[in-house]
């Protein structure tokens, strides 16, 4: 009992103050998974917030926009217009989503819009791999899988880009949900679908946009992930991974996606390597998800969501 | 319909309050039951009994746990594999520890268990809901797997990491492991799913499932008028968890026969929960057409290219098979929302007045 207690309360604080360098290599190695998960929930939370639904189908919409990417290029496609080619394809699978799924079930309650996605992500996983094939494919954008030393910690060059890559999105989309008209607009039909509608909001264009922007999301979240572990079905499944992260930060909040992304990526990596070996590890399936769970016990709506309030 | 309740007068509240208050409709519930017990033992073959009606009953239970979960209780859960896997283990544990006891009560008993758990991850639900909740199930949905996976005490510490169903007989009939035949597993499940229908439709209808429905339509309403949201909401867990977990041993001890955590993964969970949906939220009917929509279109899937003459490659076969499974889902929710139950109801609305519109 109290070596068990020493293995969890004592030896990992140990091994982290002996070790500083490899300790500041895991929390960065945290960091960067981090912002790959928070990549995937921005999807999420920009759909949420503007529509309400709750889309499963991030993941499939990451696999797919990372198969037509991957796809073009391997035809001959300059990767400069292989990129714009996917965005189109995103943007015009958007619409055809608020055409076919969306519109028809307007006023649905949330659980049967939620069905509606995971319907969404059996077809586009489908889809994907029926017009590109289902073999792993290598996505290679130019960025080596090389690490280089800065005062004695190892920093990979990939993962590094990809958190350069990750700020700036949250950047623009800041600027853009603050800033500019659209966003405005955005903001005003994820406050109140009425009113907005009652100013003459175009509902419909504004959900389109909300999905097309959600597409481009999924084009850099495939793009990083597919770099990092080749173009294949698992990447539907980092939807899954990243849920824990929406928890944590809310389900409203585009900060609370990145921090959320960041506590649950270092809190993983340090779980993992410090207190995995106590359980047999390969605890990094459902360590994010009990953190989140103990941490919704006190914080029911997440770090930055709404606060719920509830009347009769 | 060919009866009509028009000149059926009820003349006391127990007449009127009786689960099936038309006496046709009591003789045809009965009438069916006798010929599901009857005619498919008899008349069906192996693959139909093995590869359709099996499954079928299996899964029609764990939707009726969910049902009463989600549909009536309003908590969505996405836990449901982990249970059933918990079910299952303890169903395998209980019966390699205590091989004399009869095996459907070890079937109940891992019920029993899964409940317990069950009640452990129902906590969330006190102080979180919707999305967030269901987010939250998936903690059980991959912890238990995680911990049936490392924990070599459940298997037995067997090498392979899997449970086998061994063989075990009620009355002198083999009825689990290898040897048992897939008629007799048959009539096991759906003497189950026969007893665990009736019960559960009459707890529906009573004070708990009342109350259930009270916390799922406004629970802070509900908190007025006198419902005790925590006793409530842990009860929904627990009893759809039994459910859960009876559905869970019997997928490995009826059909499968010997099953790894793979078989509970997070798409069981999904597959549940579609079952639950497309047959209609809140309703014991809509459990089991749900479950037989689920388990009919990838067999006609399967099945339908060939019969008409096209012969497509195993890889594509599959992804089209995946795509039109998708477009289904989301076909039928737009086409009903309330599910299979509904549509069900509005034919019956609809040949009540038949052959008079009006």
């Amino acid at each position: 009992m109290t070596e068990l207690l020493y293995g969890i309360a004592v030896a990992p604080f140990k091994d982290m103050a002996g070790s500083p360098a490899f300790f500041a290599e895991v929390l960065i190695g945290g960091v960067f998974a981090g912002l790959m998960y928070s990549l995937v929930a921005l999807g999420f939370v920009l759909i949420f917030k503007a529509s309400g639904v709750f889309n499963f189908a991030q993941g499939a919409m990451v696999l797919f926009a990372a198969l037509t990417l991957v796809g073009l290029i391997e035809r001959g496609v300059p990767v400069a217009l292989a990129l714009v080619l996917t965005t189109a394809v995103m943007v015009a699978l958007a619409w055809v989503i608020e055409r076919v799924v969306l519109r028809p079930l307007v006023n649905q309650e949330h659980i049967i819009l939620f069905m509606a996605t995971i319907g969404l992500t059996f077809f586009l996983e489908g889809f994907g791999e029926m017009v590109w094939g289902a073999n792993v494919k290598k996505l290679d954008i130019g960025i080596p899988d090389r690490s280089f030393i800065v005062a004695g910690i190892q920093i990979n060059q990939l993962e590094l880009s990809a958190a350069v890559t990750s700020a700036v999105l949250v950047a623009v989309l800041a600027v853009f949900f603050q800033r500019t008209r659209i966003g405005r607009a955005l903001r005003a039909v994820a406050d109140d679908h009425e009113a907005a509608l009652s100013i003459g909001i175009p509902l419909k264009t504004i959900w389109m946009i909300v999905w097309s922007v959600a597409g481009i999301v999924a084009i850099v979240a495939g793009i990083m992930w597919g770099a990092k572990s080749g173009v294949q079905f698992s990447l539907s499944l980092i939807a899954l991974k990243s849920l824990p992260v929406l928890i944590l930060g809310g389900f409203t909040s585009v900060p609370g996606a990145i921090v959320g992304g960041l506590i649950i990526g270092v809190g993983e990596k340090m779980g993992e390597v410090y207190w995995g070996p106590l359980v047999g590890g390969a605890i990094e399936n459902w360590f994010a998800y009990v953190l989140a769970l103990a941490f919704l016990l006190f914080r029911p709506q997440g770090l930055f969501g709404e606060k719920i309030i509830e009347r009769v | 319909m060919i009866y009509r309740e028009a000149g059926q007068f009820r003349t006391t509240y127990a007449s009127d309050q009786a689960i099936f208050p038309i006496p046709q409709d009591r003789w045809f519930v009965v009438f069916a039951a006798v010929a599901a017990f009857v005619i498919p033992p008899l008349a069906a073959n192996e693959y139909w009994l093995q590869a359709v009606l099996i499954p079928f009953l299996i899964y029609s239970l764990a939707a009726i746990g969910l049902n009463l979960l989600t549909g009536y209780a309003g908590q969505l859960s996405l836990g449901t594999g982990g249970f059933m896997a918990v079910g299952a283990y303890a169903a395998f544990k209980l019966t390699t520890a205590l091989p004399q006891l009869n095996i459907v009560v070890v079937f109940l008993l891992s019920g029993l268990i899964a409940a317990g758990v069950g009640l452990v991850f129902g906590i969330p639900s006190l102080r979180i809901k919707g999305f967030y909740l269901a987010v939250a199930t998936l903690a059980a949905q991959f912890f238990l797997l995680w911990l049936f996976n490392k924990v070599p005490w459940f298997v037995n510490y067997a090498s392979s990491g899997t449970i086998t169903a061994p063989n075990r007989s009620v009355l002198g009939v083999i009825v689990t492991g290898p040897n048992a035949t897939a008629s007799v597993r048959y009539v096991t499940a759906l003497a189950l799913v026969v007893v665990g229908a009736l019960v559960a439709k009459n707890l529906v209808r009573g004070r708990v499932g009342r109350s259930w429905m009270a916390i799922r339509d406004r629970d802070i309403a509900a908190e007025i008028i006198g419902v005790r949201p925590l006793r409530t909401k842990l009860l929904a867990f627990g009893i759809s968890s039994f459910y859960c977990g009876v559905a869970g041993a019997e997928l490995v001890f009826l059909y499968f026969g010997s099953a790894e955590t793979l078989a509970f993964d997070i798409t069981l969970s999904f597959l549940v929960l579609f079952m639950v949906i497309i047959g209609g939220l809140g309703s014991i009917l809509g459990s089991f057409l749900g479950a037989a929509f689920i388990v009919l279109v990838p067999i006609f899937l399967t099945n339908a290219p060939q019969a008409m003459g096209l012969s497509l490659p195993v890889a594509l076969q599959k992804q089209f098979e995946l795509m039109v499974f998708g477009g289904l889902i989301i076909f039928f929710l737009i086409v009903e929302p309330h599910g299979l139950a509904r549509l069900w109801q509005i034919t019956k609305e609809k040949l009540r007045l038949w052959p008079f519109p009006h």
